[in-house]
Order: C-alpha cells, then sequence, then structure tokens
C-alpha cells in the first residue's frame, strides 16, 4: 500500500499554473523522484505536500489520512519530514542543536521541567543528545558538533539538513536537491545514504538534478514540465520517452552527456 | 562556548552581585545596584522573547506597569498579603500575555512592533486615568513588603538599600537560572529554532505559534515581575512604569548588552542605568549622549556588548 498518494494535486500564483494536476503514490522503501527543468514546480509541489503552501485543487494522503489541509507541525507528527532546496539551516545554533531540534517531538515535555531543569528534561534532552551525536557521525559532521552551524560548508549544511529531518525518524522523506553543489565523493555518500535509507523502509520522494543519482537510484520518476506531469516510470521508460527527451534531456544536453560519461 | 556555559554564567553573576558592595562609596549604591537588577530582571525576560525566539515587542512596560500596580492595589483592595501581591501580578500578566499573544505574534517584524507598542499604550493610559483606583498621573503609595521588619526581629539589620539590593540581586540571578534551564532545554531549542528559520522549526515538528506564545507569556510573567519589585522596593508608583518610554528602554539594554545573552542582557540594564546618573553632569546633554553612545555600540558591536567582547577575546585565542 502506498504512504503517500498525491492526487490531482494544483496551485495558481497570480493566474500562472505553477502545479496543475499533478498525480503519483509513493510506497514504504520506495524511492521516487521528481525531474523537470528549472521553474517546472518541483519545490512547489513539495512545498504543498509538506503543508507549507495550501494547494488549490487536488488532495495529499499519508497512510490512508487526508492530509491536505495540514499545517506542517503536524504532518512531522505523522512521519513527514524533509529538506529544503534553499537552506535552512538554524544558522545560530551549533551543529548538535540544529539536529536536537529535529528531535523536537521526542524530548519535548512539560515547560516547566523546562524552565527548572528538571530531572526528565535532562533525561529527554540526553537520550535525544546521544541519537543526534549519532546521526552527526552518518553524515559525518560529528567532529563539527559543537561549532556554529552557520560556519559550516553549502556540502556540510546540506549534509546537516539531511541528519536533522532524520531526527524525526520519518516514516517518508523529501528531499529537495540533497547533493547540490555536492562534490562527486560527497554527491556519492549521499547517494549511499539515500539507498541505505530506502532499504530501512522509509519512502523518498526526491527532487534531484543530478541525473546520473536520480537515474542510478529511483526506483520511479516523475517528470514535470510548466507545472503538469508529462510523464512518470521506472528510470529506463523515462529516459526513453520522446516527451521527456524534448523537454528535459533534451534541452539539456550538455548534462546528459555528462551523465553518461 | 565557555561563555554559554550556564553555571559559569551564574557564578560570574552571583560574585559579582555579592562583592560590589565593597566597593561602594556611600549607601545610595545600594539602590542603584537594585535597580539595576530590576532592570536586568526585565531585560532577561525580553532575552527569551528577542534572543532566543526572535520577536520583538514595544509594550513589555504594560506587564512591568500591572506588576507594579498589583502590588499598588492587591493588599489595599483585596486584602492581598504585599508578600503574594507579585505573584497576583505575575498571574494577570502571564494570563494577559496569553489572551493577546494569541492575536499579536501571527504578525512578524514592524507590524508585531507596532501590535505590542499599542498594547503598551494601553495600559499606561488605563493607569493615567483611572484616578479613582491608581491616582492617575500623580501616582500612589506601595505597602511594605514587611519582610524587612521580619529580619530585623531576627536580629538582622539592614537598610532600605541593603535589603533591596540583595533581595533583588537574588531574584536576578533565578530569574538568570530559569533563563539559562530554558535556553538548553526543548522548549528553548524549538524557541531558537522557529527565531532560525520558521519554516524549518515548523517541519522537524515545532508548533511555531504554541512556542511563541510561551516566549511571550514568560517575558511577560519577567517584566511584570520586575514591576513589582520596583513598586516595592521605591514604595511609590506613577503611570510611567508602563510608559512607552519604558518600553523603549527595556528592548535598548537587551539591544546593548547583546541580546542572545542573560550576562549581557544585565550588562545592558546595568550600562544604561548607570549612564544617567553618571551624565548628570552633562545636565541637558544626557539624553545625547546616551543615544550617541547607544548609536556607536550598533554601528561597531552589533551583536550587544557581551557577545562581541568574548568573540574578540575568542579570536585573540585562536
Amino acid at each position: 500500500m502506498s504512504l503517500l498518494v498525491v492526487d490531482g494535486l494544483g496551485i495558481t500564483f497570480g493566474g500562472l499554473k505553477a502545479v496543475d494536476d499533478v498525480s503519483f503514490a509513493v510506497a514504504p522503501g520506495e524511492i521516487v523522484s521528481v525531474i523537470g527543468p528549472n521553474g517546472a514546480g518541483k519545490t512547489t509541489l513539495f512545498n504543498m505536500i509538506s503543508g507549507i503552501y495550501r494547494p488549490g485543487r487536488g488532495r495529499v494522503s499519508l497512510n490512508g489520512t487526508d492530509v491536505t489541509e495540514t499545517p506542517p507541525h503536524k504532518l512531522a507528527e505523522m512521519g513527514l519530514s524533509r529538506t529544503f532546496q534553499n537552506l535552512q539551516i538554524f544558522q545560530d545554533m551549533t551543529v548538535l542543536d540544529n539536529v536536537l531540534a529535529g528531535y523536537h517531538l521526542t524530548e519535548r515535555g512539560s515547560i516547566w521541567a523546562d524552565l527548572l531543569a528538571l530531572g526528565s528534561m535532562r533525561r529527554r534532552a540526553d537520550k535525544a543528545r546521544e541519537g543526534a551525536r549519532g546521526l552527526l557521525a552518518r553524515v559525518r559532521l560529528d567532529k563539527a558538533a559543537e561549532q556554529m552551524a552557520g560556519n559550516l560548508s553549502y556540502g556540510a549544511l546540506k549534509r546537516l539538513e539531511i541528519a536533522r529531518a532524520l531526527a524525526l525518524g520519518p516514516k517518508i522523506l523529501l528531499l529537495d536537491e540533497p547533493a547540490a553543489g555536492c562534490n562527486a565523493v560527497e554527491s556519492e555518500e549521499i547517494d549511499r545514504l539515500i539507498a541505505e535509507l530506502a532499504a530501512a523502509g522509509i519512502a523518498i520522494l526526491l527532487v534531484e538534478h543530478d541525473m546520473k543519482m536520480v537515474m542510478r537510484i529511483s526506483n520511479h520518476i516523475v517528470v514535470l514540465d510548466h507545472g503538469e506531469k508529462i510523464a512518470e516510470g521506472d528510470p529506463a521508460t523515462v529516459s526513453r520517452d520522446p516527451q521527456v527527451i524534448a523537454a528535459y534531456l533534451g534541452t539539456e544536453n550538455a548534462e546528459g552527456a555528462h551523465a553518461d560519461g | 562556548m565557555t561563555w554559554r556555559n550556564k553555571w559559569l554564567q551564574l557564578a560570574i553573576l552571583a560574585i559579582a552581585i555579592a562583592v560590589l558592595p565593597l566597593f561602594f562609596p556611600s549607601g545610595y549604591y545600594y539602590r542603584v545596584g537594585a535597580l539595576i537588577f530590576v532592570n536586568a530582571l526585565a531585560v532577561v525576560g525580553l532575552v527569551i522573547l528577542i534572543g532566543y525566539a526572535g520577536q520583538i515587542s514595544l509594550g513589555h512596560a504594560g506587564f512591568a506597569g500591572i506588576g507594579a500596580y498589583a502590588c499598588a492595589l492587591a493588599p489595599e483592595h483585596l486584602g492581598l498579603h504585599p508578600a503574594l501581591s507579585p505573584v497576583l501580578g505575575a498571574v494577570v500578566s502571564g494570563v494577559l500575555a496569553l489572551l493577546i499573544g494569541r492575536p499579536i505574534l501571527r504578525l512578524k517584524g514592524y507590524y508585531l512592533a507596532v501590535a505590542t507598542l499599542g498594547f503598551g499604550i494601553l495600559v499606561s493610559m488605563v493607569l493615567t486615568n483611572e484616578r479613582a483606583l491608581t491616582g492617575g498621573p500623580d501616582g500612589m503609595q506601595v505597602a511594605d513588603l514587611g519582610l524587612r521588619a521580619v529580619l530585623r526581629d531576627l536580629g538582622w539589620r539592614l537598610s532600605g538599600g541593603e535589603f533591596w539590593y540583595g533581595a533583588s540581586g537574588i531574584v536576578l540571578v533565578l530569574g538568570a537560572w530559569i533563563a539559562l534551564n530554558l535556553f538548553d532545554s526543548p522548549t528553548g531549542r524549538a524557541m531558537r529554532a522557529l527565531h532560525g528559520s520558521e519554516v524549518a522549526a515548523a517541519t522537524v515538528g515545532v508548533d511555531v505559534a504554541r512556542q511563541k506564545l510561551r516566549a511571550f507569556v514568560i517575558s511577560a510573567v519577567y517584566a511584570s515581575v520586575a514591576g513589582s519589585l520596583l513598586a516595592l522596593q521605591n514604595g511609590y508608583i506613577t503611570p510611567d512604569v508602563a510608559g512607552f518610554l519604558h518600553s523603549v528602554e527595556m528592548v535598548t539594554m537587551a539591544v546593548l548588552g547583546g541580546v542572545g545573552s542573560v550576562l549581557g542582557a544585565t550588562l545592558g540594564a546595568a550600562i544604561l542605568t548607570l549612564l544617567p546618573q553618571v551624565l548628570t553632569v552633562f545636565a541637558e546633554y544626557e539624553q545625547l549622549v546616551l543615544g550617541a553612545v547607544m548609536i556607536l555600540v550598533m554601528i561597531f558591536l552589533p551583536q550587544g556588548l557581551l557577545p562581541s567582547i568574548a568573540r574578540r577575546l575568542r579570536g585573540r585565542d585562536e
């Protein structure tokens, strides 16, 4: 059964249909990629699914529940987590605190315990801290734990966002260009991490421009152009689709050639 | 990050409070010190609101006014013991902050500033115009706390200045302890997270509206307790305590010292409380010098005094 079902989703900004009638589904352990040229509506689609934009039309359901109007913090409680294309890091917090913020749902408790530093608060925080250090090790940021997040490199911040998103213990993870701005080694690491997460049963919805990565790790690809879904299928089918080649791969020959080489 | 360390900060604060009287040339300075601690307490509350949660308020003097007038009115009209009046004031301020915070905190940036400004003005107008109850702009007497008499009976003779220096100092350390606890707690992290990015905070499950409201209510209680202490130590109160200028003064103290830092807030409160005392020699140029100092600090140390100095010291170490 599908974990996330997107059905006829659409939104209009000032008369422009940014996303129009897009449908697809993601099952646990599946990696679904959304691709398309710049401005195709990929990030807008993500923002609607994650509750940041309210869709004009259509429905989103998570685990069989209609979550179309559900605010982001409620979606987080239901197991949906995401990263951002234009980094949304808590710059003035340490790297460790950034990931700890991701543990908010498990470490939160009575406000009185927090104000008076009661033992119950310290136990909750210690448990979260242990998990956060583990996640930082997983994205190779454990040595930077006490640094201010604002001082990290772009690639490191990308990994920090993934660690923070994983702190929720998500059932479904939306990754918006996780490998953008990363070097070959970093992108391969992210690639491997995504595959591991999917193998652990997390549903992955991915927006990525690195075609090589998309073709290699996706189970299913949804192609958007001008806000509409023009094709979907497994990587082999999509890469042969004439409409896709015309709209996307064809117009970016250089990138296609790079991916093949 | 040692300067953020909770116990180190508290120790510095407590030692400073304990040691400073050794250098006081006269008993008058106990009064000044007590005033600094009261201001610092309100500013520590603003550190939670502005520094942690990233929200602005230009109306917090309104809560100070509620705390102050609770001490002036409750013993006389409700028969409440003066020692319990600050608690009543804090409860009233907290509930009021909860009620007005819900709609107000949906606003951002200067809209929020203007809405809170409106609240402060409202409180100050009520206090000024309800002459029958509050004595209007002339103000009113505040009943004595009675604690000093109890101490005297126990054989501990303290002057009014000494007593309030100690009492305000203890409450300030307590307030700083709570604020520092909050900083490194799940709630504090949620507040700081929404300060950094509301969208990202929401996607990790932080109920942004709720955490803003918490910061607002907590800071209102701080302001209220500070107002109560001010009323009790002066024995007299006027609506100025709730006035717009007092609100601006609090925010300025917070920003001057370093708005994310509890110690910085205390430093900011100390400087802005002391400067007018020092500057009396300049008579009518006092405001001018004050303004110039603030502009210079903001230009050259935009993070506020303490964080900027700490950063510079760390930079030298490395």
